[in-house]
């Protein structure tokens, strides 16, 4: 496959960064995305050229490292796919392709394709806890939890904090992100002794970081690579309302 | 600051505001669209109507006092609700001073991307409508008669168009903000979703023709 590729360079936070396009002879349909950035980047190396920085950890599709903007859409075109996970096959020979970091002022990009993501570390440290009891761990399966709320906590807990959905949404919102981590633990029992607290230290966090309002354009849900839903938001909303009102 | 001082700040809080002043106007708009539709009965019963609500709530209310009393109710949930919508926008446009080379949208409506947009033409709107319709200040020949202020006002065309875009921009930013709403309410659930999306259509298309059939009836000669 031939591709012409335009990557985001940006050589630091405060410089200006501009696209840069390279055309790729022989792309294998079968690459990933992230290897054919690799390809891209041991030619650049070969020839004595700074090669593109992008985040990939696990490359399994579980880390939530990786994750660029490949023709305005969050890991590309596949539902449920990270970059990582997405195969060259999903695009056309001679295809030109438009490779950009995620865009919000709460994730600054370090360099090229990297952005840092620490606000969304701090929106967890400030609520993504529990109490437990010290000493010895309690026996498997001694709380009783309703199948049906496991479930649901178990699909919010399947976020893997990759940011899709701030770079997908319009305005740069976190609310997915952040509904999310409310929810798997305000779900389950063990959550429950700071689940008013949590919701509202969250969401404060959130608004700090500078992140955007929800408009329930649902970009979100449709870019997130683990198919969380926006009713996590809802859920999220009502959280927040009752805990005002209770700590009113 | 205390959570009741933090949730008006909070983004939760103003979308809440929004939500709840947005469902209270939707209120107004329907009721005003069934009054309206009595534009069908004629001259007569039309003016009755306009007279009953100035008389509303007598002999306790003098005239017009339940007009005013209303009239104030909707303009602090029209300023409530600019002002968080306003307030969000800035929010949302610090969020990304970067945008993107390429976008792809992949879920959001025509609608939900022009609630903006449509809240300005409305607000713009309403100016004109109370200049046009209810001071008289923008009427060509403003008279005693409601029935036939309103007749000889949508017999001018440019006057009609003006409120038909404002019925359509009106219909658009009902059928995302009815749905919308309940979201961020927290009242939504799975089970619910559909039925809201269903109640969202049937309003916006309900209340957009009911306000259309007006002026549209009016310059085909079917009110006169």
């Amino acid at each position: 496959m031939k591709l012409t590729l335009h990557v985001w360079r940006q050589k630091s936070t405060s410089q200006k960064g501009a696209f840069e396009t390279h055309v790729m002879d022989s792309v294998s349909p079968d690459m990933s995305f992230l290897e054919m950035l690799d390809e891209l980047n041991q030619a650049l190396i070969t020839n004595g050229k700074e090669p593109v920085a992008f985040d990939h950890d696990c490359r399994e599709g579980i880390c939530g490292s990786c994750g660029v903007v490949i023709n305005g859409r969050p890991h590309g075109p596949q539902r449920a796919t990270t970059a990582c996970q997405l195969h060259m096959r999903s695009y056309q020979d001679g295809q030109e392709i438009w490779v950009e970091p995620w865009r919000a002022s709460a994730f600054p990009v370090v360099k090229d394709l990297m952005v840092d993501r620490t606000s969304f570390d701090r929106i967890i440290q400030s609520g993504g806890f529990i109490s437990v009891r010290t000493g010895s761990a309690p026996d498997a399966n001694e709380i009783p939890v309703p199948k049906v709320d496991a479930d649901k906590a178990f699909d919010a807990a399947a976020c893997i904090g990759c940011g899709a959905c701030v770079a997908a949404c319009p305005n740069a919102s976190a609310m997915l992100f952040t509904a999310a981590k409310v929810s798997h633990m305000g779900l389950l029992p063990q959550g429950q002794p700071e689940r008013e607290q949590r919701v509202l230290s969250m969401v404060s966090t959130m608004d700090e970081e500078g992140f955007g309002s929800c408009t329930n354009h649902k970009e979100c849900q449709e870019a997130c690579p683990k198919e969380i839903s926006i009713d996590y938001i809802s859920r999220m909303n009502r959280d927040y309302v009752c805990a005002s009102k209770n700590k009113g | 600051m205390n959570q009741a001082q933090s949730f008006p700040r909070s983004s939760i809080g103003k979308k809440f505001l929004m939500a709840i002043t947005g469902l209270m106007l939707l209120g107004f708009v329907l009721g005003h669209m069934i009054g309206n539709l009595k534009a069908f009965q004629g001259a007569e019963k039309f003016d009755a109507y306009a007279l009953f609500l100035k008389e509303v709530g007598k002999p306790v209310l003098g005239k017009g006092d339940f007009l005013w009393m209303a009239r104030l109710g909707l303009l602090a949930a029209v300023g409530i609700h600019i002002f968080c919508a306003v307030s969000l926008t800035l929010q949302n446009r610090k969020a990304r001073p970067v945008g993107y080379k390429k976008t792809a949208r992949e879920a959001s409506t025509y609608a939900s991307r022009t609630m903006l947009w449509g809240g300005i033409i409305l607000a713009l709107y309403v100016i004109y409508h109370i200049l046009h319709l209810t001071t008289g200040h923008a009427h060509h020949d403003f008279g005693s008669s409601v029935y036939g202020n309103m007749v000889a006002g949508f017999k001018q065309w440019p006057v009609s168009l003006a409120y038909v875009i404002a019925q359509i921009a009106l219909g658009m930013h009902l059928f995302h903000g009815f749905w919308s709403a309940f979201r961020t309410l927290g009242a939504n659930n799975p089970n619910r979703d559909k039925k809201l999306r269903a109640i969202a259509v049937f309003l916006a298309v309900a209340i957009t023709a009911g306000y259309l059939s007006i002026p549209v009836s009016v310059m085909a000669g079917i009110i006169q």
